[in-house]
């Protein structure tokens, strides 16, 4: 569908991080018992191991994440979203699960630059400087529920409902205005 | 008068001069130095009026305790009361503003209720004034109003930004004076995350003032290395200029930052507020110096010892050429020395000792200064400026034995622990004879979530107020000079007379005197939270830092008990005022709440939509076009949505999946009537109550599978009822194999309303939508137009109708889509207001209008909606209940005006008689109502007693003002009784 759009259509903006919504991804919302062994063969068979409590856990065709006892969030390309959608559901047909299409139900936001952290701390009250590679923090941001994890080198990758993308994308530049940097360097004690 | 000297001052630049105005007179000062210092530096003594009595006030402290050197800050939108000069920083272009005057600081009319003092004694406004009853309200409130009170409020918006952060840390250390510095050492070699925060500017609190060395170095020195040490720890982090307002319970502390108030103007955040979780709080807050309470302990001139050294020593300033220093202990005397290296004069120390031989008296004996033993301050004589004392002994009643002319004082009554971080968490006090004061009691400190200590307190704030004694306590070895006892003086003389007592303050920032708290005492108030709230000790923005001590010793020797009988009143944060922009932080303006937007929003937006907030969603309520009021274009969307077709954005319906085998189970017991039986592609409308019955939610429920049912909910609901369900499946059938998901977000929807609204989908092409191939309340799934859709045979309008579901980045394309395609059928998009007039012409009820949290499903003649066959559903038990079944329950009917016009919203329908209150009975109330464009005139739904047995009688509601509107109850169907139009 030539005609879709990401909640903001990729708006960037510079401050002391780039801020930037990444466009269209695909998101699969998985509620099924984690131990269940179809499960785990249908996950695997698109490359994607277990995600532990809190994990996240990148492969080639996107990253799995665990998000409570009994829900895994799958992250993958957007046009892909509903044809995986389906071959997951039919091989989960005769066990108990929920595989929700929620690509359009969210925005990803990245963060990147030396100081990303800084931009976190100003509305989240996680412990960002706690946060390792390859963990999803849920929490809050300002007033809106999000999930962030660290994507790359200097990089935070930020979920939140489309329907807020626009306060979440004001909440962010204006933590990530010049001159207002918590600290000089790139993060305090950790 | 005061003065700038001419060379020294540790905290200035003279190299860098700022200029700054004092009720408009330009000035100039340095930078390094506060307001205060550069007020002085100008030879500016009196910088304000009293709050109550109107009397010259001058600067008395150099920190935070500062009762009465407040001015107005700033102009216009930046313009800012009752900031404190003693903390706040000097910069470029400053504007200061003195308070509390007229016509001028110097002439000021509010000066006569000083001369009528005995009028205005502690709780004046409770025993005068009491006749005529209606002059207080309109003449006396009035007129005490305008003469108290402090700086004038700001009449603009702050244009300012503020922001908030958090912070996590092992340790939290709050002062960064030596004990602070020796504190955060220690835990950062531990290898602990440490957080050192000092209020000021600058780091060592006193001791670079009042000298001495430390671990054998001298103390300036070791707080250098020290920090040095600090700044190259990764895993300690120092701040200045941030203040630890709160500790709360968990390790949370509250703490606020200046970051932008020195560059006005500038894009920086103003302050930031710091939400910091510590596992463990060290304060090591320090002490402040109390003042004496002698006559006239408030004329412009009259310092603490400490602040005179402090402006001495760190600006440079002399607080005037003659200083006479009044002290009960020898740490007042730090300051004669200090004056006399900076070559001022000191005439006399007045000690209230019979005798003092400790190491500084003697050194400064030995300098020549006149030390008058077992004397006391009778009196200061001078309004707006210290002339001098009168001297007399501190055992008499105030007889002077001699003058001694001065245009300083500098006094010092002890010293008080700051205790308020201990204490804001329940820390507990004990009281230190030896010191007169009260510091933490080690064995009570205020205690975690694992019932361990959860602050720490180190140094002055600890009690230990010698150099030697705070070091100590951190394991280092410190010398200063060995001080003598201090001796108590609450009162000065002893037995001061009620002329001086009138006289001497106690609580400088609001008035009170000694005189007011013994009369207090008098009237009986024994508890000092009764005696601080009669007299108001302690209540000013200084949350009496300097009165506090002072006033329960004056109370206790007044009630004849000794001081910790008395007790201290409760400290709470903040310890000095925050900013309520920092409080807002960046929720204001267009962050003030999350707006959540549909994808169309935009297209809304472009068309100047009138919104109406749903939950935190702005849904269009219609479209005006050029020269329509808004009544007029709710009219013509109906019109044209029931004559040809009209799109409605329902994208905030709530979606809610429900899936697995006890599914169905699940809704049967959410739901008032049966969803189990519901055939896969078709749509069912339900009910949800509360467990008490009452009806909280309605919508569509569409069957998708075997074990998959879409559950629609009200717009403002979807979050309420996704979690209503989770709660159930998690706490209370945990069992069940069910599993939920909210798709609320994921689709955009659609409505295509009206009689041409088959023909439009039509011209999109891609699936049959047919009377045959799509069936009233059923559902189909395919490509329309290219779009994946989703596409619902529900009505909420009596008319035609197909909601269209796709996901919501393909919402705003399909929208468009319509729009163009349906140019010529005339397709409209219409709001709310036309969604809500629809429904009630075809008598459907709203969540909200009909129901209010008191209304039963039965109420509403929704019987047919409840099933007769299932043993439960939550709310059934309660609905079977005396006061449920009651046949006087109200009962919806419609309600027709006999003149056309509508029924003002929330009108009630009187009946005869009066209740036990006295209020006019009622017989029923109007849920629902609008002008009807359908019908042509006023229509509306309302509960009313007995009503649907009255069908056809006229009842009369009450219309604007007195006007009563006559009302013919009816059907609450006004449109289409038999559902011919929605069903074709």
């Amino acid at each position: 569908m030539s005609d879709a759009v990401s909640a903001l259509q990729g708006a960037t903006h510079e401050g002391f991080v780039t801020v930037a919504e990444a466009g269209l991804v695909g998101m699969l919302s998985i509620r099924c018992d984690l131990t269940s062994k179809t499960l785990l063969k249908a996950l695997k068979a698109h490359g994607f191991p277990k995600p532990e409590p809190r994990q996240i856990v990148e492969a080639e065709s996107g990253a799995l994440a665990w998000m409570s006892p009994d829900e895994l969030l799958l992250i993958c390309d957007h046009a892909q979203a509903a044809q995986l959608a389906r071959t997951l559901s039919e091989a989960l047909e005769k066990t108990h699960a929920l595989i929700g299409n929620v690509s359009d139900a969210r925005a990803l936001f990245r963060i990147q630059g030396a100081k990303s952290d800084q931009v976190i701390m100003k509305l989240c009250p996680a412990d960002i400087a706690a946060l390792p590679t390859g963990e999803m923090r849920r929490t809050r941001l300002a007033q809106v529920p999000a999930a962030f994890w660290r994507s790359g080198p200097n990089e935070i990758s930020l979920i939140c409902f489309r329907s807020v993308a626009s306060y979440v994308m004001g909440l962010l530049e204006i933590s990530a205005r010049p001159g207002s940097e918590l600290f000089e360097t790139a993060s305090p004690s950790s | 008068m005061s003065t700038r000297l001419s060379k020294g001052g540790r905290l200035i630049d003279r190299a860098k001069r700022l200029n700054f105005t004092f009720n408009g007179k330009p000035m100039q000062g340095y930078e390094g130095d506060t307001l205060a210092s550069a007020l002085l530096g100008a030879g500016q003594v009196m910088v304000g009026r009293s709050f109550k009595y109107h009397r010259p006030r001058g600067i008395m402290a150099s920190g935070v305790e500062e009762p009465n050197a407040l001015v107005g800050l700033g102009r216009n939108a930046r313009f800012e009361p009752d900031q404190r000069t003693t903390t706040t920083e000097l910069f470029e272009g400053a504007e200061t503003r003195s308070q509390n005057h007229w016509p001028s600081l110097e002439f000021d009319v509010g000066e006569i209720n000083d001369a009528f003092y005995k009028f205005l004694p502690a709780g004046f406004y409770y025993k005068t004034f009491m006749a005529p009853q209606a002059a207080w309200k309109h003449l006396f409130e009035p007129i005490i109003r305008k003469s108290a009170g402090l700086g004038g409020v700001p009449k603009e918006a702050d244009p300012d930004r503020y922001e908030q952060a958090y912070a996590h840390c092992d340790v939290l250390v709050v002062g960064g004076g030596v004990a602070g510095l020796a504190a955060a050492l220690r835990e950062g070699r531990a290898g602990k995350r440490v957080w050192l925060v000092e209020q000021s500017a600058y780091w060592g609190g006193r001791t670079p003032v009042d000298g001495g060395q430390i671990d054998g170095f001298e103390a300036c020195d070791w707080i250098k290395t020290t920090l040095q040490e600090l700044e190259s720890m990764e895993n300690v982090t120092l701040r200045t200029r941030l203040m630890a307002a709160g500790q709360y319970d968990h390790g949370y502390v509250i703490g606020l930052e200046s970051v932008g108030d020195t560059r006005p103007g500038a894009d920086l955040p103003r302050h930031r507020l710091w939400r910091i979780r510590a596992g463990r709080t060290i304060t090591a807050t320090g002490a402040i110096e109390r003042p004496l309470a002698f006559a006239g302990n408030d004329v412009p001139g009259v310092m603490l010892a400490s602040a005179v050294r402090d402006y001495v020593a760190n600006w440079a300033v002399s607080p005037g050429d003659r200083t006479v220093i009044v002290t009960n202990n020898d740490d007042a005397y730090r300051t004669a020395l200090a004056l006399l290296d900076a070559g001022l004069s000191v005439p006399a120390i007045v000690d209230a000792r019979e005798t003092s031989h400790g190491a500084l008296p003697q050194e400064v004996k030995a300098r020549g200064v006149r030390v008058l033993e077992g004397r006391a301050v009778a009196k200061v004589l001078g309004r707006q400026q210290v002339s001098g004392v009168e001297i007399c002994t501190q055992a008499g009643e105030g007889g002077a034995i001699e003058t001694i002319d001065c245009d300083c004082v500098a006094m010092s009554g002890g010293w008080s622990p700051v205790v308020h971080l201990w204490s804001h968490c329940g820390g507990k006090l004990i009281w230190d004879a030896g010191q007169a004061m009260f510091r933490p009691d080690p064995e009570r400190p205020p205690l975690g979530a694992d019932g361990t200590a959860m602050v720490q307190v180190v140094g002055a704030a600890n009690g230990d107020l010698t150099l030697a004694a705070v070091m100590g306590g951190a394991g280092l070895g410190a010398c200063s000079s060995d001080e003598a006892a201090m001796m108590p003086v609450w009162q000065m003389p002893a037995g001061a007379p009620p002329a001086l007592r009138f006289k001497s303050f106690l609580d400088f920032q609001n008035d009170v005197k000694v005189s007011d708290v013994q009369l207090a005492a008098r009237e009986g108030y024994e508890s000092v939270e009764h005696t601080k709230r009669y007299t108001t000790l302690g209540m000013a923005t200084d949350q009496g830092k300097l009165s506090n001590i002072n006033g329960l010793a004056v109370l206790s020797d007044a009630l004849g008990q000794p001081i910790p009988a008395t007790g201290t009143t409760t400290f709470r944060p903040p310890y000095t005022p925050i900013s309520l922009g920092a409080i807002t932080a960046e929720a204001k303006g267009p962050l003030f709440q999350p707006l959540r937007r549909t994808p169309m929003q935009s297209w809304h937006e472009a068309r100047h939509a009138h919104w109406e907030p749903v939950g935190q969603w702005r849904r269009p309520y219609c479209y005006p076009k050029a020269g329509e009021s808004h009544r007029e274009a709710v009219n013509r969307e109906i019109t044209n949505t029931r004559s040809n077709v009209g799109l409605l954005d329902a994208s905030t319906l709530g979606k809610i999946v429900v899936k697995g085998p006890d599914a169905g189970r699940f809704l049967d017991m959410l739901y008032t009537n049966m969803m189990s039986t519901l055939p896969v592609g078709k749509c069912r409308y339900g009910l949800m109550c509360n467990e008490n019955g009452f009806l909280m939610d309605d919508g569509v429920v569409a069957r998708l599978s075997d074990d998959s049912w879409l559950c629609h909910t009200t717009s403002g609901g979807a979050d309420r009822i996704h979690s209503w369900m989770e709660d159930w499946l998690q706490c209370e059938w945990w069992d069940w194999k069910v599993y939920t998901a909210n798709l609320t977000e994921q689709f955009a929807q659609i409505a295509v309303v009206g009689p041409k609204a088959r023909q439009l989908l039509e011209r999109l092409g891609g699936m049959d939508l047919s009377k045959e191939a799509l069936p009233f309340m059923q559902w189909l799934e395919g490509r329309l137009g290219g779009f994946d859709a989703r596409i619902f045979r529900i009505s909420f309008s009596g008319e035609l109708s197909y909601e269209i579901a796709v996901p919501a980045s393909q919402g705003l394309a399909l929208w468009e889509k319509l729009v163009a395609e349906g140019k010529d059928l005339g397709v409209m998009p219409y709001g709310t207001e036309a969604l809500h007039v629809m429904r009630a012409e075809k008598g459907f009820i709203m969540i909200g209008d009909e129901t209010d949290g008191t209304v039963i499903p039965q109420d509403l003649g929704l019987n047919w909606a409840i099933s007769k066959k299932k043993s439960d559903y939550l709310g059934k038990r309660a609905q079977q209940r005396p006061h449920m079944t009651d046949p006087n329950r109200w009962k919806l009917v419609g309600l027709e005006t006999l003149d056309g016009s509508v029924i003002p919203d929330g009108s009630h329908a009187p009946a005869d008689g009066y209740n036990a209150n006295g209020q006019r009975n009622t017989q029923g109330r109007v849920t629902s109502t609008y002008y009807s464009p359908t019908i042509g005139k006023g229509i509306a739904m309302g509960l009313v007693l007995h009503g649907p047995d009255r069908m056809g009688e006229v009842i009369e509601f009450t219309g604007e003002g007195d006007a009563m509107v006559k009302a013919r109850i009816t059907d609450p169907v006004f449109y289409d009784k038999d559902g011919e139009k929605q069903n074709v």
